[in-house]
């Protein structure tokens, strides 16, 4: 059979959704960097509980630090933020709740990681 | 949308057996793990921006914060965390392994889906055991 693809379509790759596998490989890019940069978290949190706040804020004012915590903030986020995408578009079936809860997903996403972003350069450049 | 028989009627017809009838797998566990740990660390993430947040804020707010953290439902919840962030890690690992077209062999399936779980277990006690210990 004749495929009614135009040839721009099929050079284009990108299918109905016009994304192709964009969310696929920002899935699997910031899940590699988000190995890394979590077990940074927990190695940080796990030798600073019960420090007292001058050592912890001395030590998230360290560039060495802050610049790797500013980076799983937003690997972290976007991370987050495609996954919960995916969790409900599989179970939200009324496309008027599907639309607010991704619509309340980036909300979400974009408001958790402001405020940690916004903290981590309070504490590097604020008083 | 619910099939139809084009007169608003919908015909009884025999439904492909759902989860339930299914004996649960290692590797269907792990799945549905992947997803529900996924979900818990988006609503923890709200705990590291309080974390960030209250350092910011100033040593009184950094100390209530903390001192929430230093109860047993504080540690619980911290020592639960770490084994989410462990197991959704490992698991990651695990399908980044499978993304690569690799390991498809049925053993390789079990393996490395006990092995993710069996990692994340070993890794979460590592680090308590490290924190234990007192730290760095």
């Amino acid at each position: 059979m004749k495929s009614m693809r135009t040839p721009l379509k099929k050079v284009r790759y990108l299918g109905s959704a016009k994304e192709g596998a964009d969310h696929f490989w920002k899935q699997r890019v910031t899940a590699v960097a988000n190995i890394f940069l979590a077990s940074f978290l927990v190695w940080l949190i796990a030798s600073h509980i019960g420090a007292d706040y001058e050592t912890v804020h001395r030590k998230l004012a360290d560039p060495l630090i802050s610049l790797p915590l500013l980076a799983l903030i937003l690997s972290a986020t976007i991370h987050m933020r495609l996954g919960m995408q995916i969790i409900i578009e599989d179970y939200v079936h009324n496309e008027g709740l599907k639309l607010g809860a991704l619509v309340l997903n980036t909300f979400f996403a974009i408001a958790v990681g402001l405020a940690s972003v916004f903290a981590v350069l309070k504490l590097s450049f604020g008083a | 949308m619910a099939a139809t028989s084009g007169r608003g009627v919908r015909p009884e017809r025999p439904l492909s057996p759902h989860l339930q009838i299914y004996t649960p797998l290692i590797n269907m566990v792990m799945s549905i793990l992947h997803r529900i740990t996924g979900a818990t660390l988006y609503v923890g993430s709200l705990l590291l921006a309080l974390w960030l947040v209250a350092a910011a804020s100033g040593p009184e707010q950094y100390d209530y914060v903390s001192s929430w953290f230093a109860t047993w439902p504080g540690k619980i919840v911290l020592l639960g965390y770490t084994w989410v962030l462990m197991h959704h890690m490992m698991g990651g690992i695990r399908h980044l392994i499978w993304d690569s077209g690799h390991g498809y062999e049925l053993r390789m399936i079990d393996l490395l889906s006990w092995g993710s779980l069996a990692a994340s277990l070993t890794l979460t006690a590592i680090i308590w055991a490290f924190v234990a210990l007192g730290g760095m």
